[in-house]
């Protein structure tokens, strides 16, 4: 089976296909990411806060996004939203879903967090003269993304993965790039099972920042 | 006198925790609040600084009068940073060092340069014999340790009046015995203190006045000497010899 054809289609497509993962699927997962973060800070906050149509309208959010597949939000952005004169090219139109998407899951699990400090943190807060948002940026959230970073970890794993789904719509990332050389080659069985390997790659390397990062933040005990 | 409420009154859902109280505390006075559990003590004191809203009450604090049920938060803000509050389980912040705790009032709610925060806040840890452990965070203390951190915390801006709730009710003898050392020495110096306590020797020894609450009324108050010694109500001599078993 692996006769020198296959082990040359092999090598020649490795960097083919990791050099779109390197320069595609990292900063797609990284720039979504970090825009989930502020977005799942900043509705965590909200839900938190109780304040009530913003809360309303935080809770809306969560539900649909949490509701509906994130193959059919890529389609609504990218084949949809032209339709109202809405043209967004495909990295970045990937990059809003992927942030809205996993903004929404992020700050179920920060809420969380925020929900699991003890009151009494917010109270010696209060009695040391700071104020609510002060106590909030400085006491509380350091504390929620603490409890929730393994959490946290895990949904930029999965995202890794899922960027995959970004191939529909035409951005031209890890898993885009295998299936250009498939249709070249013919061998789907050994590419797809190379961008898999590749992609485990990407996680491991992901789980041991986790560990470090969790050895990091774990000086203080939560 | 540096502080008084009067007419305080609290229900939780009904029922009335707090019945019309009284307390006057002049500066420099060292107040012990007894009673038995359930009396409403922690209430008051919670209520004294707003980590409660009372239902009624009045409070007049360093020459201005505020009503304790429609206070502004301008003015809690401002009443708090002139007094301290230490809780029965501590309340340290777990994300910051010993050091961190005591300068975080003093930089973040006071506008405190830095270095000016850092000397103030090592010498109070110095103070509560806690120097040494500037660096460490509150896991890494025994609950002693983090009560005379929290002390320090409370002390550190210098102010006028200091609020305990049962500060060493969650310690072994031992390890209480260290945070009654410290709060006997400030009142030696002369800081104003209002102390919740089961600690009769502290009470009775240390504070300067002693109030009796239960059923949600202060029952006797008066200067610890005679509180002790000749109780005017007969439910707080009960108490007393309940207490001595
Ligand atoms: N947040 C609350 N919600 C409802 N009821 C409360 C609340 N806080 C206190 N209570 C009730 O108010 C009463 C007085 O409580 P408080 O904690 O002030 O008593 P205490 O004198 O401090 O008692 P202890 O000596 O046990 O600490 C109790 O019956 C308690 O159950
Ligand atoms: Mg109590």
């Amino acid at each position: 089976m692996l006769s020198e054809r296959v082990i040359g289609i092999l090598a020649d497509s490795f960097l083919k296909i990791l050099i779109p993962g390197l320069t595609v699927t990292i900063p797609l997962t990284v720039i979504s990411f970090a825009l989930a973060m502020v977005i799942a800070i900043a509705v965590a906050l909200i839900q938190f806060a109780k304040v009530r149509i913003l809360k309303d309208i935080a809770r809306f959010y969560v539900w649909v996004i949490r509701g509906t597949p994130l193959l059919v939000q890529l389609f609504v952005v990218f084949y949809g939203l032209p339709n109202i004169g809405i043209l967004i090219d495909p990295f970045p139109a990937a990059v809003i879903v992927f942030a809205i998407n996993e903004g929404a899951y992020c700050a179920e699990t920060i809420r969380a967090g925020l929900e699991a400090v003890p009151y009494g943190q917010m109270e010696a807060g209060e009695c040391v003269g700071m104020s609510y948002m002060q106590i909030m940026r400085r006491i509380l959230l350091p504390q929620a993304l603490r409890i929730s970073f393994p959490t946290l970890a895990n949904s930029i794993i999965s995202m890794t993965k899922d960027t995959s789904l970004a191939a529909n719509i035409t951005v031209t990332e890890m898993f885009m790039a295998t299936q250009r050389i498939v249709a070249r080659t013919y061998e789907p069985l050994l590419l797809y099972i190379e961008v898999g390997i590749i992609y485990l790659v990407f996680c491991t390397v992901l789980t041991r920042l986790q560990r470090y990062g969790e050895k990091k933040l774990g000086r203080y005990r939560i | 006198m540096i502080l008084s409420v009067s007419g305080v009154t609290k229900a939780f859902g009904g029922t009335e925790v707090l019945k019309g109280i009284d307390l006057s505390i002049d500066k420099g006075d060292v107040v012990a609040i007894l009673g038995p559990s359930g009396s409403g003590k922690t209430t008051l004191l919670r209520c004294m600084n707003f980590l409660e809203t009372a239902d009624s009450g009045r409070m007049e604090f360093a020459g201005s009068v505020y009503d304790m049920h429609s206070i502004t938060k301008a003015e809690k803000a401002t009443i708090r940073k002139r007094t301290g509050f230490v809780f029965q389980n501590f309340n340290l912040f777990r994300n910051k060092t010993a050091l961190e705790n005591v300068t975080e009032g003093l930089i973040v709610a006071r506008k405190m340069p830095k270095a000016e925060a850092v000397d103030i806040a090592e010498a109070t840890l110095e103070k509560v014999g806690m120097k040494g452990w500037a660096s460490h965070y509150p896991s890494e203390l025994s609950g002693g340790q983090q009560q005379r951190v929290a002390i320090a915390r409370a002390i550190a801006s210098d102010p006028e009046i200091v609020y305990f709730d049962e500060p060493t009710s969650a310690l072994d003898p031992e390890l209480a015995g260290e945070v009654l050392a410290v709060m006997r020495m400030l009142a030696e110096e002369g800081m104003t203190m209002v102390v919740v306590t089961h600690a009769m020797d502290f009470a009775r020894n240390v504070s300067r006045h002693t109030v009796f609450m239960e059923n949600d009324y202060v029952v006797e108050a008066g200067d610890t000497e005679s509180f002790f010694s000749s109780p005017r109500m007969e439910r707080t001599r009960e108490f007393l010899n309940m207490e001595e078993r």
